[in-house]
């Protein structure tokens, strides 16, 4: 028995030592934390109970019978964060350069399948150089197993990519399928084909933070959901992140105490809407003041920068929140606003998280490079979303909502549940200026004319009353309210249930 | 008295005037221009007169639209508050042509004092002492250098119109003169289309301090004893007091004498202000008199108990004053700093944008705040930057001193940058506790600009207090997460490693009946307070003492303002921290090689090319916004790497446009 329980031991450390002093040296030195070191940051302290810590993998070619490192490249488990079950898979690029070999897969779909069972997340820490090339199509098969598992999870239980380090060729694709992916600025970059193999068949210089980079993948491509500093802080941030996720889809978000009253008005949202319908206004100052404590995770802040998407609480319960943003394109529905809005609002809807729509749009985006790029088939993928999701939907059109994107952006019509508009609304087919172009198209010569026709139409639609007479709007609320009036909507709506027709799927236009 | 008045001001001043007309049971009329159609002074007036476009030389210059609105109000009076038309004998002459009595001076003392070399002239038939000089217009720069030699050096060189800086020049000796007399005379013509000059002694260590009086016209002349107004940034004052910590009584009733002197001999009838220059050797000099009510009135305001509105207005319907000089006592101490929406930490840049949190500290003890803004209200291009004025009031200098500090401290503002930071740095200075003032103060002790007040070892100890006590409310809370597993729900942690502005330090935290204590070494604080996660303002109790900070939440981590500085903290468990320490640190990209845009607008054009050599000062674009053109000069001598914007190209605040190499 003695002599076991000492080979125990010498086993857990050398498995806790992964490739050894150097190697793990070498990853601090680049400014990344160990497999480890990650997950104690990442989980409570002490609640990290390690699975398969003595796997090794099974290859024997080329020298790797030799060549065996307990755990094989990926630290796996489970533990909680902040009180709450989650699973936690951590590739250490200090053994075999984090690659995945089929044992390395086999370790990952474990915690997978009992993630599943239990109805806790999954949170990937990807830093691997790719696939074990030494096992050939073994690892090729590990990576598929994984990826089945990401769809089969995907709308049952919450998962969550953070790449910090590479993440390159097929391995893309498991976090591609996962519901965020996060980044470590300046040590993290996915591709698909990195630098060198660019370079030969494009003939394009370009360095690896370029092409795949935090920087990239948050703001140009968006692949990415937000970028951190650095390891510390990213994955504090992913713990912050988690609270706001409920742990499967049969569960509704959690809830914390809050000290922040759900009456609390705001006077000064009362002139946040400008005279001047051309003039654009912050859209995050209405969800700052409007949500419990200011606080607001938002997802893909530096991408589609005109639609606004994030976590927050009302009444200490997670809603999600999605709004125009005036500041940018005059918050108009474009390809990207459209992707990067409708997956937000699918999210929310595998995880019964109310979502809170803010309205000012003055329509979608026109051009040639909307209309080749599809703007049809993308656009399309946010009314779908809208119109086929069940949670609590909340609507308030702050000030422009026009044409197809007003019926877009969680209308009545699209089954909102409460839909408020403030006094500044203007709900109609278009612009009073486009709009009298076409009804008064022989009047266009005569300036005064047209003037006089604008005004005329302005007075009509510039307001929430003809949408108010139809029902469409359930109410005309104050500015300053709006917190209030959301909170109550809510409340009202917590035990809401509709069911959509079986069906084996929908087929959202991809 | 009149049944209603006009306002011929916007913005604080005008609700100040309001504020004294209400009480005396006056109705008020405001004028306003386009941009200020929901502004404070248009909402507190009785009625209210849309007098143009922003501009303020389409609305609140334009003399007919002000006596139309008169006409058309019934107003029988106006105050033109300061600025604006408050010193423009033609407005007077004009309401006085309508029929309307003006609440400030008659227009014989207004053109008296206008005029630099004029008002020399009277000040020193009326006995009152001037600076060594010639006030006479000199014609030659040979003429220049015989009448320094005969006054000895140092010279001041000045424009007869100038006015905030403009075409003064300091000469040390005869070579200087001759330079400075053709760049200041060159100088004045270009901004004021006038460009006589005169010359008078240049004085050392100097101090503003200028003598408030009021005359009702009717033979009784006071004067409110004195204002300090050193503390200047470019000849703008930053912060005033009353009394001045450098004069003594008898000084005090010498100059109030001399004011008095001069006010009687223009034959003064209103509220008006006398300013010296005040050397080493408390000799005193005229400077100029201002025929309106000034800025930083409140100051003697508070420590006289007169109202200088009520008092003009009173005076203006032509009543009596009932006070004499015996009423006029010194009670206490008042500080005033003027708030401005400028960015103290880039060069003073102006900043506008929109008062997204407004929280002035009203309610604080013997604290008056002078505002003409909300919460929601826009600070534009168009009108002075003045945010609010913040008056302080002590027994003492010290105490008025530590209340204007705390109201400070407890000012919120958010949406565009200010200067508060700043001022609770002046007024922390050693050096302006000690009441070592001149008109240099600022910048001799800021020569490289401000960067941040360097706190002391007790007020750092606050910050660790403060953010233990947040972090502490905030884990605390999160515990209370639902769907915890039951029996591993999250422990309540007490040691934390505090990490301010990147410095580590091991802090113990812990509850203790209704307060918090955070240890850190042998310190130990106890923290009171009711604080709510979300408020951007921390008050409460620090070892006992009322402390005031500012909390903004970012995320994981926290940024703290409190005394003149602003800190980022990161409170993490002692594990988080030492892994911390392998985070690499992140160069910060270099700013000073970049010119970036201070201000959202369009590019309207680029004036160099990438691989030019530029000068500092040299023009590198122009950047139109709302309206106005902004020309932005090099700061840096260099060649231009890369221009990223294109004439015509809409730009964002900070948007990086030129880089150099």
């Amino acid at each position: 028995m003695q002599t076991i329980i000492q080979q125990l031991e010498e086993k857990r450390a050398s498995a806790r030592a992964g490739g050894g002093e150097r190697r793990v040296a070498a990853q601090h030195a680049k400014g990344k934390l160990t497999a480890r070191e990650r997950i104690d940051l990442f989980l409570d302290e002490d609640s990290f109970e390690e699975w398969d810590m003595f796997v090794e993998h099974r290859s024997t070619d080329f020298g790797m019978a030799d060549n065996r490192v307990s755990g094989d490249g990926v630290v796996t488990g489970h533990g909680t964060v902040n009180g709450r079950t989650v699973f936690v898979f951590s590739q250490d690029f200090t053994v075999f350069g984090g690659s995945l070999s089929e044992a390395h897969a086999e370790k990952i779909c474990k915690i997978m399948d009992q993630a599943m069972k239990v109805g806790a997340p999954v949170i990937g820490l990807n830093d691997s150089g790719g696939a074990r090339i030494q096992e050939g199509v073994a690892s090729l098969a590990g990576y598929a197993e994984v990826f089945q598992r990401n769809v089969m999870a995907s709308g049952v239980v919450p998962q969550i990519s953070m790449i910090m380090g590479p993440c390159a060729g097929g391995a893309v694709y498991s976090p591609a399928m996962t519901d965020f992916i996060f980044m470590v600025k300046d040590t993290s970059y996915m591709f698909v084909t990195g630098p060198d193999v660019v370079k030969t068949v494009t003939h394009e210089e370009v360095t690896h933070e370029e092409l795949g980079g935090a920087m990239t993948h948050s703001g140009k491509s968006g692949v990415a959901h937000a970028a951190f500093e650095n390891d510390v802080e990213a994955l504090l941030n992913l713990r912050r992140f988690v609270d706001f996720l409920p742990s499967n889809n049969r569960e509704k978000p959690p809830v914390w105490k809050t000290d922040d009253p759900s009456e609390r008005p705001e006077l000064a949202l009362d002139s946040l809407v400008p005279d001047n319908p051309n003039k654009p206004y912050d859209m995050k100052e209405l969800i700052l003041k409007m949500v419990d404590e200011g606080d607001f995770f938002e997802i893909q802040p530096d991408y589609a920068g005109n639609i606004l998407t994030g976590f927050a609480r009302m009444e200490g319960s997670t809603v999600g929140i999605v709004a125009n943003q005036p500041m940018v394109l005059a918050g108009c529905l474009d390809i990207a606003s459209s992707l990067k809005a409708a997956r937000f609002v699918r999210f929310c809807d595998c995880f019964n998280i109310p979502i809170v729509t803010l309205v000012d749009v003055p329509g979608f985006l026109p051009g040639t490079s909307q209309e080749y790029n599809g703007i049809i088939k993308h656009g399309a993928k946010l009314l779908y979303a809208y119109a086929e999701c069940t949670v609590p939907k909340v609507t308030l059109i702050t000030r422009k909502a026009y044409g197809g994107a007003y019926d877009v952006m969680a209308s009545k019509h699209l089954r909102g549940d409460v839909n408020y508009a403030w006094p500044t609304a203007e709900i109609a087919v278009m612009g009073p200026k486009g709009a009298v172009e076409i009804i008064f198209r022989e009047d266009i010569g005569d300036a005064a004319k047209i003037a006089e026709r604008e005004a005329e139409y302005r007075d009509k639609f510039a307001n929430p009353f003809i949408a108010g007479q139809k029902g469409y709007i359930d109410d005309v609320i104050l500015p300053r309210n709006t917190r209030r009036r959301v909170c109550r909507a809510l409340a009202m709506l917590r035990n809401k249930k509709i069911e959509n027709p079986w069906r084996k799927h929908g087929n959202i236009p991809l | 008295m009149f049944k209603k008045i006009l306002i011929a001001n916007r913005g604080e001043i005008a609700c100040r005037v309001m504020r004294t007309a209400q009480r005396m049971g006056i109705s008020t009329v405001a004028v306003h221009s386009e941009a200020d159609a929901l502004a404070p002074h248009v909402q507190m007036a009785d009625e209210a007169v849309l007098i143009g476009p922003p501009p303020s030389s389409e609305s609140y210059l334009l003399i007919d639209r002000i006596i139309e609105a008169c006409k058309s109000t019934g107003a029988e009076a106006v105050h033109p508050g300061y600025g604006f038309l408050s010193e423009n004998p033609a407005f007077c002459q004009a309401l006085a042509d309508a029929g309307i009595a003006f609440i400030g001076p008659d227009v014989p003392a207004i053109k008296a004092m206008g005029d630099k070399i004029e008002s020399k002239k009277l000040a020193a038939k009326a006995g009152v002492s001037t600076v060594p000089g010639h006030i006479d217009v000199i014609k030659t720069a040979e003429e220049a250098v015989g009448i320094a030699e005969q006054i000895g050096f140092p010279v001041m060189i000045k424009a007869s119109a100038g006015g905030g800086g403009k075409g003064m020049r300091i000469a040390w000796k005869a070579d200087e003169v001759i330079d400075g007399f053709k760049s200041a005379a060159s100088e004045a013509k270009s901004s004021f289309g006038d460009d006589r000059i005169f010359i008078e002694k240049y004085i050392v260590e100097p101090r503003h301090i200028e003598i408030q009086v009021l005359s009702d016209g009717q033979g009784t002349t006071l004067h409110l004893c004195e204002r300090e107004c050193s503390i200047q940034r470019r000849h703008q004052k930053v912060i005033e007091e009353a009394p001045s910590p450098f004069l003594d009584e008898a000084t005090r009733e010498k100059m109030g004498a001399e004011a008095i002197a001069l006010a009687d001999a223009v034959q003064y009838r209103s509220a008006g202000t006398v300013e010296f220059i005040v050397d080493k050797d408390r000799n005193f000099y005229f400077l100029e008199m201002n025929t309106r009510l000034q800025v930083e009135h409140p100051v003697t305001e508070l420590i006289t108990g007169v109202d200088l509105v009520e008092q003009m207005i009173r005076v203006a319907y032509g009543e009596k004053l009932s006070l004499t000089q015996k009423d006029i006592r010194i009670n206490g101490w008042a500080l005033e700093s003027r708030v401005y929406a400028e960015d103290a930490r880039r060069g003073f840049l102006p900043s506008i944008g929109r008062l997204t949190r407004y929280r002035p500290p009203v309610g604080m003890e013997h604290v008056r705040v002078d505002d003409g803004v909300a919460e929601g209200s826009e600070v534009s291009m168009f009108y002075d930057p003045m945010i609010a004025k913040l008056c302080s009031w002590g027994e003492t200098r010290n105490q008025a001193i530590d209340r204007m500090r705390a109201a400070l401290d407890g000012f919120v503002i958010r949406g565009v940058s200010h200067n508060m930071d700043f001022l609770a740095a002046l007024v922390g200075h050693p050096r302006f506790a000690e009441g070592r003032l001149t008109t240099n103060f600022i910048a001799e002790e800021y020569p490289d600009g401000f960067q941040g007040r360097e706190l002391t070892l007790e007020e750092s100890g606050v910050l660790f207090a403060v953010a233990g006590f947040i972090h502490k409310a905030r884990n605390d809370r999160n515990a209370s997460i639902s769907g915890q597993v039951p029996r591993h729900e999250r422990g309540n942690r007490r040691d934390w490693v505090i990490l301010m502005d990147g410095a580590p330090h091991a802090a113990h935290i812990a509850s203790s009946d209704a307060a918090t204590l955070v240890t850190i070494g042998n310190d130990t604080w106890t923290v009171e307070s009711d604080w709510k996660i979300g408020d951007l303002l921390f008050s409460g109790r620090v070892n006992g003492k009322p402390v005031h900070v500012q909390i903004d939440i970012d995320g994981v981590g926290y940024r703290l303002t409190y005394a003149g500085a602003a800190f980022p903290v990161l409170v993490l468990s002692p594990k988080a921290a030492e892994l911390y320490e392998l985070m690499p640190e992140k160069v910060m990209a270099d700013m000073s090689k970049m010119v970036l845009s201070p201000m959202p607008g369009l590019l309207s054009s680029v004036a160099v090319e990438e691989g030019d050599s530029v000068e500092s000062g040299q023009v590198l674009c122009v950047i139109e916004a709302m309206k106005m053109e902004n020309v932005i000069r090099s700061t840096v001598d260099g060649v231009v790497a890369k221009i990223n914007a294109a004439a015509g190209d809409s730009l964002s605040v900070d948007q990086v446009i030129i880089e150099f190499e």
